[in-house]
């Protein structure tokens, strides 16, 4: 799989490149402390040479595969960082575009996927498939922006957020756990439920009088000293507003809590064995319904990202899908927190690149350039990073005997 | 700790699965219940583990009434238990799987994981357990995973450690290093329920034993009782153990099977390299420990294995290769191993059933309809030749008991004129009186000439019916020796060890339950 790309990519973006014209990328941006040259690269060489990588890191991953050990985590990274750099160099042969901005982008578009992502682990670890992400995540941006916009304060349209998010996990817990209804139907339901409801307010309510009930506004920016200032990572990852550095916080506290807690340990056996669990003395049922209600929660809180930190008022079916792809990162995350992060900004690379490029005038039709995140999505889950093994409990019912 | 249970009755709808069980487990000494499956003995330890709650009864912990909601109470109360089915995350490392569910932490809910290690090296010192905290479970030997088990309960203190059919999975020296464990436990004060079928290892171990039949107790036996009378006793009416396999005659070879090789779906090489002949008028039985490839041998044989290389020839002609309809044509029957999922469709009629693969030609068949009167008078006839207790013809497949749905099985494969018959595991699971039928039948089989081979993981009906034994380890074939071989020599090689190996550390090391004359007359399994 590595190969055919890796090779795919040589011949594409290297060989067939025009020679001789320079990809630039801005790396800083004016004002900054440390002010950096745009750097310049032969498109052609740079292509070609980020290829040769692709294919070494896909030598190495059979390699691995060969003598039967796991792929890691940093060697799909590394092949995916690659292949959409050598992509591109290619695509932005003879412009410039800036690099700060692309990756400011990705990460505007990640942050829900990372939310929703975290999400989809909380029930999934437990056993409990989520399907209904993209519901509590439109559920959370709904409400945010509805109870921000009446009382005028950001801050309870903040905590508002995940008590959507948690209404619509108490209903997938209800049905899924306690009633036994297949999971991957309650979800979908529930995705219909949320969209047809926030269509039909929207048209009602939100759309005539906006003034009174969808003008939230949005957080400002909070720069934090020092860390703020470093160029690149600096303005992307330290320049923002208060959901994404509560997004960093989520994902350490839910890595640390999975992997290093009495309760992860717990989160987990209940997931990949639900009898073993049980004879342990684990209520297996109880730690599921928790489990799913703080997910809601989670991706409720990421909803209210889209009203309250992006855009500034709530629209019709404005998460786009992104519930789903957030369920792609997770699994393409291997269900572990980090894994998804990764995972997370790769799709919102992949988006983001879309509307740059189509800005820039790329040589590929933009309509192509809307699919690459979701080809992109296939592959990923598809097997691109090797077999992926989802928690053995995954989706089944623990019914006691 | 002295453990009573004072008539617990446990129901299921109408089904009475434990009828005013009452027995009493002294301090330090090893319980055997015995009884048939289906006689009620899980059932009963789950209500004492608190996974299931009595209908009437009470459990007595010395002297003072307890009551478990969950196995939370009953592992504070001193009870642990080693299931059938390993309780056990296959995913995580032995130490997660030891604390889970009494974790040690370091304020704020971290697990305090080095503390485990320690007390499962302490523990694993004291017994000479050999294991590593940190090894994944799922790549340890079934032997060492009942270890973590045993760890498990012993971390939480145990005192009174259930061992539900803890040897089902074992090879007989294994088995043999779990008694030595077991004896060196109630010398600590332990007491063991030890949950069982098997006879000659109850003589073994046993220092008490109450029988089982039905959900009732149906009687307390010494250990020095014989096998037959301990399983009279379990089956309630005389019945004879070994069924007597009279003289084969084997004749031309008729399946030849060269280098069979299957790799599955996980890119596992399953069964390599394996060769064999059978003959007509002659049963090989395939044995080894469960998931050695035996399953996968015969997927193979019947076209519904993965990716196999080889040959397997049938009279003469080539199998590999062909849909499984195509090898069912040839003359081969099917016992699969697991009759509910594989050999029946539970929601289908006993007379469907009987005709499952003959449904589509003459005489049950003209064109494309069924002749429903013709597969009702083959049903009534098979039903009648093969004693299958079923209301009717028309009663569904899956509320007959395990022993009636086997003979429903059998009684399809055998009804038509077959070149080869292969069984696997076709005795599982049944009560000894179907047992006694089955081999009946099989070897009346063999006495018509059929090529019959068996995959089985019993040693003892390994020994019983075959001519030669055909030993299976890790995909290959450890050896074939002849029918006779001493029971602990099957039991060296189904760990690996060749047959010369085989032999001359048998004679060395006898076991406890290889020999006639160990545990025949009282407490010799001391060691």
């Amino acid at each position: 799989m590595f190969t055919v790309l890796g090779l795919g990519a040589l011949v594409l973006f290297g060989l067939l490149a025009p020679g001789g014209e320079r990809s630039t990328f801005g790396i800083s941006t004016a004002g900054d402390i440390v002010e950096i040259d745009p750097l310049g690269v032969p498109s052609r060489q740079a292509a070609i040479l980020l290829a040769l990588l692709c294919l070494a890191v896909a030598g190495y991953a059979f390699l691995l595969t060969a003598r039967a050990e796991p792929v890691p985590l940093w060697l799909s990274v590394l092949f995916g960082t690659a292949f959409v750099l050598s992509f591109l160099t290619w695509a932005v042969a003879g412009e410039t575009i800036s690099l700060t901005g692309a990756l400011q982008g990705s990460l505007a578009l990640s942050v829900p996927l990372i939310f929703g992502a975290l999400c989809g682990m909380l029930g999934e670890r437990t056993g409990v498939i989520n399907i209904a992400i993209e519901g509590q995540l439109l559920a959370g941006a709904f409400l945010s922006g509805v109870v921000a916009s009446l009382l005028g304060n950001l801050w309870v349209g903040l905590i508002a957020a995940p008590l959507a998010g948690l209404l619509v996990a108490y209903l997938l817990a209800v049905f899924s756990i306690r009633y036994l209804v297949n999971q991957i139907i309650v979800g979908v339901v529930l995705n219909v439920l949320v969209l047809g409801l926030t269509n039909f307010l929207y048209g009602r309510l939100l759309s005539p009088q906006a003034g009174t009930w969808n003008s939230p506004g949005r957080f400002p920016r909070w720069k934090i000293p020092v860390l703020g200032d470093i160029p690149v990572i600096g303005p992307v990852l330290f320049d923002q507003t208060v959901i994404v550095y509560c997004m960093y916080l989520a994902v350490i506290v839910v890595h640390v809590a999975l992997f290093h807690t009495r309760w992860g340990l717990r989160v987990r056996a209940v997931g990949e064995h639900p009898e073993a669990a049980d004879t342990a003395g684990i209520a297996v049922n109880a730690v599921r319904f928790r489990n799913v209600l703080i997910g809601g929660a989670v991706a409720g809180f990421g909803g209210a990202y889209f009203t309250l930190g992006a855009i500034g008022v709530f629209s019709r079916e404005m998460t786009a899908g992104a519930g789903f792809i957030a369920l792609a990162a997770m699994i393409l995350g291997r269900w572990k927190p980090m894994g998804a992060v990764f995972a997370a900004l790769l799709f919102g690379f992949a988006n983001n690149l879309q509307s740059v490029l189509g800005i820039i005038g790329s040589p590929i039709p933009s309509e192509f350039m809307l699919m690459a995140p979701y080809v992109l999505t296939i592959f990923a889950v598809a097997g691109l990073v090797g077999r992926i093994r989802p928690p053995a409990a995954n989706g089944q019912p623990y019914i006691k005997s | 700790m002295k453990l009573e249970l004072r008539g617990i009755t446990k129901r299921f709808g109408s089904l009475v699965a434990n009828d005013d069980i009452s027995l009493t487990v002294e301090p330090g000494e090893v319980h055997c219940l015995l009884g048939e499956n289906g006689a009620g003995k899980s059932t009963l330890m789950n209500v004492l583990y608190g996974l299931s709650a009595a209908d009437a009864g009470e459990i007595v912990v010395d002297d003072e009434p307890v009551a478990f909601s969950g196995p939370a109470d009953a592992m504070a109360a001193g009870i642990g238990m080693v299931h059938q089915h390993f309780m056990l995350v296959p995913v995580f490392t032995v130490a997660e799987n030891v604390m889970l569910g009494a974790e040690p932490t370091r304020g704020a809910g971290l697990l305090d994981v080095e503390a485990t290690r320690a007390r499962i090296r302490e523990i694993s010192e004291q017994y000479g357990f050999d294991v590593d905290p940190d090894a994944v479970v799922e790549h340890l030997p079934v032997g060492v995973q009942q270890r973590v088990e045993i760890i498990k309960a012993l971390v939480r203190d145990a005192r009174v450690l259930i061992l539900d059919e803890p040897t089902a999975v074992l090879t007989p020296q294994e088995t043999d290093e779990l008694m030595g464990i077991m004896r060196q436990l109630t010398a600590d004060g332990t007491s063991i329920v030890f949950i069982t079928h098997k006879l000659r290892e109850v003589r073994a171990i046993a220092d008490r034993i109450t029988v089982m039949r039905l959900g009732r107790v149906v009687g307390q036996a010494h250990p020095e009782s014989t096998e037959s009378e301990l399983a009279s006793l379990m089956v309630g009416r005389p019945v004879s153990l070994v069924v007597d396999a009279g003289t084969s005659d084997p004749a031309e070879v008729v399946l030849a099977v060269r280098g069979l090789t299957v790799v599955d779906d996980r890119d596992q090489l399953v069964v390599d390299d394996v060769s064999f002949d059978v003959r007509a008028g002659e049963i090989l039985v395939v044995a080894g420990v469960q998931g050695n490839g035996q399953t996968e041998l015969t997927e193979a044989l019947l076209g519904l294995g993965g990716r196999v290389r080889g040959s397997v020839r049938l009279a003469g002609t080539e199998l590999l290769g062909r849909s499984v309809r195509e090898v069912l044509r040839a003359g081969v029957g099917f016992v699969p191993e697991d009759r509910r999922t594989d050999g029946l469709v539970g929601q289908f009629t006993v007379a469907e059933n009987l005709v499952l693969d003959l449904y589509d030609r003459s005489p049950f068949a003209r064109g494309p309809m069924l002749r429903h009167a013709r597969i009702r008078s083959n049903a009534a006839e098979r039903v009648g030749e093969f004693d299958i207790r079923a209301g009717s013809i028309d009663t569904l497949a899956s509320t007959l008991s395990g022993g009636n749905q086997q003979k429903v099985v059998l009684a399809r494969e055998l009804s038509r004129p077959l070149k080869l018959l292969v069984a696997t595991q076709p005795t599982r699971g049944l009560d000894v009186g179907s047992i006694e039928f089955v081999h009946r039948r099989i070897i009346a089989e063999r006495d018509n000439r059929t090529p019959v081979l068996i995959v089985s993981t019993e040693l003892d009906e390994a020994s019983a019916l075959a001519d030669r034994i055909l030993v299976m380890y890790r995909g290959s074939v450890v050896g074939i020796v002849p029918g006779d071989t001493e029971r602990d020599v099957l039991g060296l090689m189904t760990a690996g060890y060749a047959p010369e190996q085989a032999f001359e550390r048998a004679a060395a090391h006898p076991t406890r339950t290889g020999h006639p004359e160990y545990g025949g007359d009282g407490d010799e399994g001391e060691p």
